[in-house]
């Protein structure tokens, strides 16, 4: 059985609505965590994830001043900062599928529809922690891989030039922990 | 915090991609359980039930938020502050309601942010229908201890979504791709 430490993660919380805040604070010390910082918009957020250099992000879509996914955008800049690998979760109250596609353009990890559960949220922060995805740069992106699973069934041209391999499969730590175990 | 702060990734560069393998920074904080008794989320849910005494004053907050933005409104008409303002509190209701104990309020929020969110011109969303939307969230919020909330609620839902369904069809008329779009149905996340 996989077990994630807590305490050995540091997670930065940016929602502009310090309702959910507090509840995403109380769930993380919930499951132990520590260390958990808060912003209130996408810029203090941006300040913030640059100042505290947090494990886990997990922030809002909708906010003032920059929202989720132009944070996240910033997030994932080569060279930008010290740390554009970081996993970002979105939380969020919209779940329609352009939506969630568009997150998952801007290079967000994990995508959680509100209403959020301990259940749900723990599962994202393992997913993240114990289960990484390699990064794919282009011309035009920059994030997690964008395809979690291979489509055996999947009919058309492939979209990737150029190898043997298009993804270069890390053995899930996940894997590793249930042999270990 | 975890380790390998220093260490570099590896890439693999192809025609058109690179694929980049960061170091596993967070690796330090996986290990097997030495405690099978340990329940995380248990221990989380036990710390949210803590919290959910100030669930209902947090849900009358929003709900005055909500009514607030609806003043706006009405006083200085549309703009992008008082939409935006508007919108902004249905959608956070639509988020948080089920959380603090009122799962009956989520689809009104959502009826009332799919009708702020998809009528392509804001001048043009009906008042009446916003105000409809905005005091049957208070009403279910307000009335949230009746035995027969629930079959209340469903029916104002129902009326409400029936008619703004049938707005946002017609306001859409003339771009069927968006109108496709904004029907199908929320994934499942």
């Amino acid at each position: 059985m996989v077990r994630i430490d807590f305490n050995k993660l540091r997670f930065l919380v940016i929602d502009d609505n310090a309702h959910m805040r507090r509840i995403l604070r109380t769930l993380l010390h919930g499951f132990g965590a520590r260390e958990v910082y808060e912003a209130e918009d996408g810029a203090a957020g941006l300040e913030a994830f640059t100042h505290f250099m947090p494990d886990i992000v997990l922030t809002d879509w909708a906010m003032p001043i920059f929202d989720g996914l132009e944070l996240a955008q910033m997030i994932r800049q080569p060279g930008a900062n010290a740390n554009p690998y970081a996993p970002i979760i979105m939380l969020t109250g919209h779940s329609e599928k352009k939506r969630v596609v568009a997150a998952r353009d801007a290079g967000i990890t994990e995508f959680m529809a509100k209403p959020i559960s301990a259940k749900s949220l723990y599962q994202r922060i393992l997913n993240v922690v114990a289960n990484p995805r390699p990064f794919i740069k282009t011309k035009t992106y920059f994030g997690p891989d964008r395809r979690r699973n291979v489509n055996s069934n999947y009919v058309g041209p492939e979209r990737r030039k150029g190898g043997k391999a298009d993804v270069i499969r890390q053995s899930p730590l996940l894997d590793k922990a249930k042999v270990a175990g | 915090m975890p380790n390998d702060k220093s260490a570099k990734p590896s890439i693999t560069t192809y025609a058109d991609h690179e694929v980049i393998t960061p170091p596993n920074r967070l690796r330090d904080a996986v290990s097997t359980a030495a405690n099978p008794a340990d329940d995380p989320v248990g221990r989380a849910e036990r710390a949210l039930a803590l919290l959910s005494g100030e669930f209902s004053g947090w849900m009358d907050a929003e709900c005055e938020r909500l009514h607030a933005a609806r003043g706006e409104l009405k006083a200085k008409g549309f703009s992008p502050e008082t939409h935006e303002a508007l919108f902004h509190a249905a959608h956070d209701i639509k988020g948080e309601a089920a959380t603090f104990g009122y799962p009956f309020v989520t689809s009104l929020a959502e009826s009332l942010c799919r009708l702020i969110e998809h009528t392509p011109d804001t001048a043009r969303i009906p008042i009446a229908l916003v105000d409809q939307h905005v005091d049957a969230v208070r009403a279910v919020v307000r009335e949230s201890k009746r035995a027969d909330i629930a079959v209340i609620a469903a029916a104002l839902t129902e009326k409400l979504r029936e008619v703004t369904e049938e707005f946002l069809a017609h306001a859409n008329r003339e771009r069927p791709d968006y109108l496709d779009g904004i029907c199908a149905p929320p994934l499942d996340l």
